[in-house]
Order: C-alpha cells, then sequence, then structure tokens
C-alpha cells in the first residue's frame, strides 16, 4: 500500500467504479435477454415509488415505451449497468417489456420489411 | 397515469445497421434521416485509447466515435425503426454481434479514399448472411470511382447493390435505405423459396 491511496477519489476513477456500485458489482443480466432495441415500459409514475435515484432515472425515462439504448443514452449510463437496472425494475414489475429479437432471433417478417419500406418511402 | 394507452403494448421495434470505416460518415447518415439529434450510449471500455486511431486520409474529422451513435424513425404507432452507427474502431467489434442480431440488415458505407477500412465490414456481414448494401459516400473533395469499380474493389456478389451517396442528404440516405429493404425482402423471398 502506497501513500497514493487517496488516487481512488480522482475524477478519473469516478466513472469506471461508479457504476459497478450501483449494481452491486453485477454486470450481467443475461437472465431477461435484454437486447438493445428492447422496448421497456414503466408501470408506473416515478412519483408513486419511493426508489432510488438511478431507478427513478430510468422509470422516468421509459414512461412510454422505448428501446433500452435509448434509455442508455437518456440516463447516460452505459449499457451493461442500465441493462442490470432495468432488470431490477423488471422484477419488482415496475417495468414490464417486450422482445423484439431474443439471441438467435428471426429476422423480421416480410410483413415488418414491407412496413418499414413503406414508412421510408413517406419520410 | 403513464400507461393507460393500450396500444402501447404492441409496439415493436427493428433496426438497420450502418456500418463502415472510422470517420466514413456513419453518424452524419444515421442523423440524416433520424426523427431525433442521433443519441450517444457508452459501453465500459476499460483499455487505453490513446493513439490507436487512424485519421490518415481524414484530416477534416475532429471527433471520434468512441460510443453507440443511433437514431429513430417512428414507422408507426406500432413499428419503430432504430439506425445504429457502428462503432468505427476495431477495438469494439465485441459490440457487432448484438448491433447484427435479428437486424433488417446494413449499410456498408464506403469512402473510395479507403476502400480497405470496409473489407472488414463486408466479410462480417456476408459471414452472417445478413443482407446488406454497399453506399459510395461522395464527399466534396474524393475521386468518384463507379460503383461497377468498387464492386471489383471489393469483390462483391452481383447481387449486392451498390449505390453512390451523400450521406448529408436526407434524399440521398432515403435511397440507399430503399435499395437495402428491397434487397432484404428480395433475399428473404430467395430464402423462402430454397427451403
Amino acid at each position: 500500500m502506497t501513500a497514493t491511496d487517496e488516487e481512488w477519489f480522482d475524477e478519473a476513477a469516478g466513472p469506471l467504479v461508479r457504476p459497478y456500485a450501483m449494481t452491486g458489482g453485477r454486470t450481467r443480466s443475461d437472465t431477461l435477454g435484454l437486447d438493445l432495441i428492447t422496448l421497456v415500459v414503466a408501470m408506473q409514475s416515478v412519483t408513486d415509488v419511493d426508489v432510488e435515484p438511478e431507478y427513478a432515472g430510468i422509470l422516468s425515462a421509459c414512461q412510454h415505451p422505448t428501446s433500452v439504448v435509448e434509455v442508455a443514452a437518456k440516463v447516460d449510463l452505459p449499457l451493461q449497468v442500465v441493462k442490470v437496472l432495468l432488470s431490477d425494475l423488471i422484477s419488482q414489475r415496475l417495468i414490464i417489456f417486450r422482445s423484439p429479437a431474443a439471441p438467435g432471433a428471426e429476422p423480421p417478417s416480410q410483413h415488418v420489411l414491407q412496413a418499414v419500406l413503406d414508412g421510408i418511402r413517406k419520410l | 397515469m403513464a400507461y393507460a394507452n393500450s396500444d402501447d403494448r404492441s409496439a415493436r421495434a427493428t433496426k438497420i445497421v450502418i456500418a463502415g470505416g472510422f470517420g466514413v460518415g456513419k453518424t452524419t447518415m444515421v442523423g440524416s434521416v433520424s426523427e431525433i439529434a442521433p443519441l450517444r450510449t457508452e459501453e465500459l471500455i476499460t483499455e487505453a485509447s490513446e493513439g490507436v486511431d487512424d485519421l490518415s486520409g481524414v484530416e477534416q474529422k475532429r471527433t471520434t466515435t468512441v460510443a453507440l451513435d443511433f437514431g429513430r424513425i417512428t414507422i408507426s404507432p406500432e413499428l419503430i425503426l432504430y439506425l445504429f452507427g457502428t462503432p468505427g474502431q476495431d477495438r469494439f467489434w465485441f459490440m457487432w454481434d448484438e448491433l447484427a442480431r435479428g437486424a433488417i440488415g446494413a449499410v456498408v458505407l464506403a469512402d473510395t479514399r479507403r476502400l480497405d477500412s470496409c473489407f472488414a465490414a463486408v466479410d462480417f456481414f456476408e459471414r452472417r448472411n445478413l443482407p446488406f448494401v454497399v453506399g459510395v459516400n461522395c464527399f466534396d473533395n474524393s475521386y468518384r470511382y463507379g460503383t461497377e469499380e468498387v464492386r471489383g474493389a471489393l469483390d462483391l456478389d452481383d447481387h449486392v447493390p451498390v449505390l453512390l451517396c451523400d450521406a448529408r442528404e436526407r434524399e440521398s440516405t432515403k435511397q440507399v435505405l430503399i435499395a437495402l429493404l428491397q434487397h432484404a425482402m428480395a433475399e428473404a423471398r430467395l430464402a423462402g423459396t430454397a427451403s
């Protein structure tokens, strides 16, 4: 141990340490198979529940159906951290999710492709 | 109540990947058609990043894509399309698998000054049988090769569409995406008749 212990409180250490602290050191949330574009939506408004700030931030970011990646951008936390926090909220039934692309998912159907093609033509 | 509309429950999302070398204009292309200014999210990377970005030939570009940039197009109340720009540097390859999984397909954006920088992307999508088109981004001062010259240089199969485009222009990006959708639909029909 050297006299440089205080380096842990360096600005540079903050963003690396704190997100993992938020998740209690958990880095994987594979049980739910949350994908970048899995849509999540809050079942409660933030004011109705008493949760920690990071959870509250996520709840308010998905008051309407929002993708996991968009939630991560809104709350400005790394994706892995957001997936873990979302999994917690899902297990508490404060958020529900709809998975469009579970691992090994089928390619989109002709119906979806046609709808996207029509939508892009109308832009 | 935040969640009164039952239509919300049936919403679905799909995605298109915009790939290509570092500094080729992927985020510009996403931004040209997205209904929101491109958003950025990050993965936790522990490795040092100094001195690894290859900027040869792209002296104009000041910023680095070190994270995942994406945009959104609401196709209908039930269907949202996300456009993902792939992280430009090789050390982010691990993110490509999740990006490509379940995607409609990919646009490989090519810069004719550095065509070799999109070999890796072409290879990646070919190996995964993910439909892709090549968009040759025509920068102001870059020499314009013909689409057939690019096809030859990248050793592309005849059925892979190659288009000249300007990633800054909404109409041009639309044409590239339309070509991708048509290509993906043709590929899906072929796969359907083959099985």
